[in-house]
């Protein structure tokens, strides 16, 4: 019965050593799919380069896709896996201001590290600012605090907004993903750009 | 041989539906072993926190901020996303070592200089970092952990980065095409 470390008395050793081997396979899949070259992330957002869509989504298909089969087949409880917290106005912020920070910086925290590993000087820059934008918010913290701690929704699902099941909401997920990677595919060909492509 | 993929044998990327059903993979194993997603910002907030503690303590331990990653003598460094985290940058590394990618490089578009290039991320790091702090986690975190488990938070954050992006795309073009 999953998840494994919480039921069971692991040592804190041997959890770090998991740690360690997960950001393995993280980071190794984030670069075998490219995302280790800020050019070939920016794609996304002009047409000639969708594989941040493909990636992410079938990514994120796959893990929720598992969850819900695991759950059905018992073998994990879903009631100890960690549901991100909802507080409305500090997501929406927060990710309109990540949003700006991706297009003008080339990339996120964790493909910027990937791409650090490879050599990207840009990506170490970015990464610097990061850290910067993080201190920036711990300085700044008491003037956000209020915003950042309104409407606490706790960690509700997309599924019990809507009020139906999850599996039937992971298939309507599926069905948008097929659709957009329909549409990713077919940007490619008409925003294709071969000067940037052949160079990332 | 430099650009010799060894993984995918001809192509320099792994396609990219299968390397997004490996990390799906990894992430799921992440939820069955550790019962929490993958994550990159927090590991960096860790660094931040426990650089602040080092200069100055004081400030720190009273700080609504800091004061909760540091309480009762913990080192937010002993976490599990940090070494999460120094995963990344091994398995980043490997993987570009057998796809004949390890280069010092500055990629931009020949529109800016890499002068620009470098100015432009340090500026998109600083709103990068200082967003994820305030949408309680990154693309990995947030967006991506948060949607496997179906969060409200997780889609929210999703379409407010990537949304934005988009909106904002048009501006930055120059910088990209």
């Amino acid at each position: 019965m999953g998840p494994i470390i919480p039921i069971n008395d692991i040592s804190t050793e041997l959890n770090y050593l998991i740690a360690f081997l997960i950001g393995i396979g993280f980071g190794f899949a984030l670069e075998q799919a490219g995302f280790s070259s800020s050019r070939k992330l920016a794609g996304m957002f002009y047409g000639y380069d969708t594989v941040v869509l493909k990636v992410f989504f079938t990514a994120a298909i796959t893990a929720m896709l598992g969850l819900v089969f695991l759950n059905h087949f018992r073998m994990i409880d879903l009631s100890i896996v960690y549901v991100n917290e909802y507080y409305i106005e500090s997501a929406i912020i927060g990710g309109v201001i990540m949003g700006v920070g991706f297009i003008v910086g080339g990339f996120c925290p964790g493909t910027g590290i990937c791409a650090a590993a490879i050599g990207k000087l840009d990506a170490m820059a970015f990464l610097g600012g990061s850290l910067l934008g993080i201190l920036l918010f711990g300085e700044t913290y008491s003037l956000w605090e209020g915003i950042y701690m309104k409407s606490y929704l706790g960690g509700i699902k997309l599924s019990e907004v809507i009020g139906i099941s999850d599996g039937l909401l992971v298939l309507a997920i599926i069905g948008a993903a097929v659709l957009m990677f329909w549409v990713g595919e077919w940007a490619e060909k008409r925003f294709q750009r071969p000067d940037i492509t052949k160079d990332i | 041989m430099s650009h010799h993929n060894y993984i995918t044998g001809t192509t320099k990327y792994m396609n990219p539906y299968v390397a997004g059903i490996l990390l799906g993979t990894v992430l799921l194993l992440s939820f069955y072993l550790t019962g929490r997603g993958l994550g990159a910002s927090g590991a960096m907030k860790s660094v931040v926190v426990s650089a602040v503690d080092v200069v100055a303590q004081d400030h720190a331990g009273t700080s609504g901020f800091y004061s909760k990653y540091i309480a009762d003598g913990k080192n937010p460094l002993n976490s599990w996303l940090v070494f999460q985290v120094l995963g990344v940058l091994v398995g980043g590394f490997l993987s570009g070592a057998l796809a004949g990618r390890l280069t010092w490089k500055t990629e931009h578009s020949p529109n800016i200089t890499s002068r620009k290039r470098i100015m432009l991320a340090i500026a998109g790091g600083v709103l990068f970092g200082f967003g994820s702090q305030f949408g309680r986690g990154c693309t990995s975190g947030a967006a991506l952990s948060g949607m496997a488990t179906l969060s409200l938070a997780g889609f929210v954050t999703m379409m407010a980065i990537f949304g934005t992006a988009f909106l904002f795309a048009y501006f930055f073009r120059k910088n990209w095409i």
